[in-house]
């Protein structure tokens, strides 16, 4: 599938799931903060997704759980190497790169974009 | 006692569908808040839109707990759909059928049906679909946060077991 195919249907999937306006859901847009996405949704957009596609999403494939949480991954509010280490092998398919020149806690979850679930998806589909 | 928005299981399909009834009522003390007469308008008692969501949520989350025998602290997480046509007034029954989408170990989601029966002389009329109600159930120890809750499971409370057994089925939770 092309990925402006799959960004598509991806863009009908978070209009629905987030009741956001179709022009609201560009490649950039971040899901949490943009599209104002909380936990409960990445949820509904796991089982929106898996039923589009096809294929079956494990807990936490998606994005990352309990990694902000752990004291060995995060302290005094930034990510540590080992953090930033096990979120790159982890969920694969984000953007790194504002993480790494600015490790704050807080910019976790903006590395959850659109494109970032766009990559998820393809990855998905040619390992299907 | 928790607040019980179904009378009775009438069919139940493990992991699959499930279908409650509530018989609207004129016992029910809300109904003469909802709404009552103005100088301008005579009463009109009608069930609260909002609990016939939870009548669904309740129906759809029996269901999803039975699915793993009631082990599962499951919530509602999400509301992705309400929709309801008609207003159900005492005398009415309303059936609920509740059917599992997705199930992983993080939660479901289910999509529901809202049917209206009016009463009549020879019992109730023809079900009317009334309304569509689709949900997300969280299973509360598997969240995302990490968060941890007692170990018991306070979610199904002895309002439900009451339920499932008036509705005759067996459940040992």
């Amino acid at each position: 599938m092309e990925r402006s195919e799959i960004f598509e249907k991806i863009q009908e999937i978070l209009v629905d799931a987030l009741a956001v306006d179709d022009d609201e859901v560009t490649p950039e847009a971040k899901l949490i903060g943009d599209l104002g996405a909380e936990s409960i949704d990445i949820l509904d957009i796991s089982f929106k997704l898996e039923q589009e596609f096809g294929f079956k999403i494990a807990q936490g494939e998606l994005f990352p759980e309990g990694v902000t949480q752990d004291p060995e991954f995060v302290q005094d509010g930034k990510v540590t190497e080992k953090g930033l280490a096990t979120l790159k092998e982890r969920v694969p398919h984000f953007n790194f790169e504002q993480l790494e020149r600015d490790p704050s806690v807080s910019n976790v979850s903006k590395i959850f974009t659109v494109d970032a679930l766009v990559t998820f998806c393809e990855q998905k589909l040619q390992t299907a | 006692m928790r607040w019980m928005w179904i009378d009775r299981i009438v069919e139940l399909v493990p992991r699959e569908r499930m279908v409650a009834i509530k018989h609207v009522s004129m016992a029910e003390e809300h109904l003469h808040d909802h709404f009552p007469s103005t100088a301008n308008r005579r009463a009109m008692p009608l069930m609260p839109m909002s609990l016939i969501v939870e009548g669904m949520a309740q129906t759809a989350g029996v269901l999803v707990g039975h699915a793993e025998g009631f082990k599962e602290k499951v919530v509602l997480a999400k509301v992705s759909r309400a929709e309801v046509s008609r207003e159900a007034t005492p005398g009415c029954t309303l059936r609920y059928t509740a059917t599992i989408e997705q199930f992983t170990p993080a939660g479901a989601s289910t999509k529901g049906v809202v049917e209206l029966i009016e009463p009549g002389v020879d019992g109730g009329g023809e079900p009317e679909v009334i309304g569509h109600i689709d949900l997300i159930f969280s299973h509360l120890d598997n969240n995302m946060g990490g968060v941890q809750y007692p170990e018991e499971n306070f979610v199904f409370s002895e309002s439900f077991k009451t339920l499932m057994q008036t509705s005759g089925i067996d459940a040992d939770f």
